[in-house]
């Protein structure tokens, strides 16, 4: 193999400006370039809500107390429903088997936040005011929820120290003190949620491999044609003495520049898309949506791994472009003497 | 140094089933280093397929081939590009590369060589000049004359100085006196060590630079004088 060689940069013996040509190439390369761009961002973005959702409230629950305010009433149901390991802090007056100390009479929401609490497994429970719930329901009912004399029920978010709690043995035993109460469990729509999102993520990861592998194609038959129009050149070549390694180089050379071209055009035309994808997105994996209008807020709003994979496209293109044409052009000499 | 041993060649058939047919026979014969020969026969005796094998372009399908001091049947295929730069061809069709200058085609062997830009302008200069076309150094092989390109052709296979130096019909479009310039460059290249085997029927060139000849008839060598 030859070393250093300090033969001329424009020097094209092949005649490969002509043979790989700038018109098509770079074209095909800018669309898979721009379909990878999409499907990377598809990839980032299913990723981080799937993380999103899952952090923290994986053991997480709410229950919804319909009239708070309304007293708890008087008898309870079966009598072997409150639990007999916890502590009767807060006991309802009405539970004669318990020592019933304060039993102020309380109200629902308290009788079940006393039940909660006495709970094992349970973190915390905290009731949501009554502005965090305005805030909850504004989407439904827009700004004027506050204002709205509905009879909201009172919702308490719970944290479960223990995730593998029953959590149907708690629902029976509220709804039998406090009827009507709901207990929903973030777990089973968060698995729900979380599934969707690692589900796109795979489909984007195989709209990635796919795009990958057409643009490997696309080079290759590119490159295919290009050596049948340069088969006498290249056979002149190959006789002077040049190794595979220098034809080769000399394609991979042409194609790693048309595919880089394409790459960065497929990248630079993907930009405002993502931007507008990354906007739309925001809110739902937690970020912010800018609040400054502008090209730079806009730009910044751009997950950094969207950031990253798109100065890693037209290096991934030409990544494809230089493997595919060498292996294309070794493969094809092997027929040679 | 160049010795064949019971060489046979078969050309691969293409998209015909069957072997195609022997096209030489049981060729042997042994050049030193330095020696010039001709290569005689009429037209479809086998002197450009001899010749083919010579220069690494194809192998031979029977026998011993050894080119330079390197058994060809032998050596691995990554070993052959460094002993085609030592050999020097001038093809019966010119072979140039359509799209590059005289320059540039003749500056070829020294650029797949890796040799200094510098050293490439030189000797490409120099050569072209010798070669009388000093004035069409640009001139792309499109734009010169059968005899002219033939001469880019002699330039480019002696640019890189050849230990062996194979000509197919190298004068055919060159007139007498281009003609004994090109013997006088042969003679004067196997004067400093290299093998020079020319194929040729022409006949009065052959009788003005008397030389030792191989003689190919159907295949066969028939005489090695
Ligand atoms: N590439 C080839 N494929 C098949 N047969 C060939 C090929 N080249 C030459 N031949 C055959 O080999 C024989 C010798 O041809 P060649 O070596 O060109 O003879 P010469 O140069 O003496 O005219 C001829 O019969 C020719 O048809
Ligand atoms: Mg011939």
């Amino acid at each position: 193999m030859t070393s250093v060689s300090l033969r001329p940069s424009g020097f094209d013996e092949l005649g490969l400006r002509r043979a790989l040509s700038d018109r098509l190439l770079p074209f095909l390369v800018a669309a898979m370039a721009f379909l990878a761009a999409l499907a990377l961002a598809g990839w980032v973005g299913a990723a981080s809500l799937a993380r999103e959702w899952q952090a923290g409230s994986g053991s997480s629950l709410t229950v919804q107390v319909p009239r708070p305010g309304d007293p708890a009433q008087r008898d309870s149901g079966p009598k072997d429903a409150p639990p007999k390991d916890a502590p009767p802090r807060d006991a309802s007056e009405g539970d004669s088997d318990k020592a019933s100390g304060s039993a102020a009479g309380g109200t629902r929401i308290e009788r079940t936040l006393s039940l909660l609490a006495g709970t094992p497994g349970i973190d915390t429970a905290r009731r949501l005011s009554d502005a965090q719930l305005t805030d909850l329901l504004r989407p439904w009912l827009g700004a004027g929820a506050g204002r709205l004399d509905l009879p909201l029920p009172a919702v308490v978010a719970v944290r479960l120290s223990d995730p593998a709690t029953d959590l149907d043995a708690l629902a029976r035993r509220l709804s039998a003190e406090v009827p009507g109460v709901l207990v929903e469990s973030h777990g089973t729509w968060v698995g729900r949620l979380t599934a969707l999102a690692r589900s796109l993520q795979a489909c984007a990861g195989l709209a990635l491999l796919l795009v990958v592998g057409v643009a490997a194609a696309v080079v290759a038959v590119a490159t295919r044609s290009g050596l049948s129009a340069r088969r006498a050149a290249i056979e002149i070549v190959h006789g002077l003495g040049a190794t595979d390694g220098y034809i080769a180089g000399r394609f991979a050379a042409r194609a790693t520049l048309l595919a880089t071209i394409g790459g960065a055009a497929g990248a630079l035309l993907a930009l405002p898309v993502l931007v507008a994808l990354a906007g739309l997105a925001a809110p739902f994996a937690g970020g912010s949506v800018p609040a400054e209008q502008g090209v730079i807020a806009f730009l910044a709003a751009l997950p950094t791994p969207i950031w990253a994979s798109l100065v890693a496209l037209p290096a991934g293109a030409a990544a494809i472009g230089f493997v595919t044409a060498q292996g294309t052009v070794r493969r094809w000499l092997r027929r040679m003497p | 140094m160049v010795r064949f041993e019971g060489v046979g060649l078969r050309y691969r058939a293409i998209g015909r089933a069957g072997r195609s047919p022997e096209v030489l026979h049981d060729i042997s014969f042994t050049l030193p280093d330095g020696v010039f020969r001709w290569l005689l026969g009429p037209s479809g005796a086998g002197k450009t397929s001899l010749l083919r094998l010579m220069y690494l372009a194809v192998a031979p399908s029977r026998g011993h081939l050894t080119v330079l001091g390197t058994d060809v049947s032998a050596a691995p295929r990554r070993a052959l590009p460094r002993l085609r730069r030592r050999i020097g061809v001038v093809f019966q069709d010119f072979r140039l590369l359509p799209h590059l200058s005289a320059f540039d085609n003749v500056a070829l062997p020294l650029r797949i060589s890796g040799r200094p830009e510098g050293q490439v302008r030189a000797d490409v200069t120099e050569m072209l000049r010798w070669v009388g076309l000093a004035k069409r150094i640009e001139a792309y092989p499109s734009q010169l004359s059968g005899g002219e390109q033939q001469r880019v052709a002699i330039a480019r296979a002696v640019i890189a100085r050849p230990s062996l130096l194979v000509a197919d019909e190298p004068t055919g479009n060159l007139d007498d006196a281009q003609a004994e310039r090109l013997m006088q460059l042969l003679h004067e290249m196997s004067r400093l060590g290299t093998t020079v085997v020319v194929a040729t029927h022409n006949d009065r060139l052959v009788a003005r630079h008397p030389a030792p000849a191989l003689l190919l008839e159907h295949g066969r060598l028939t005489g090695h004088h």
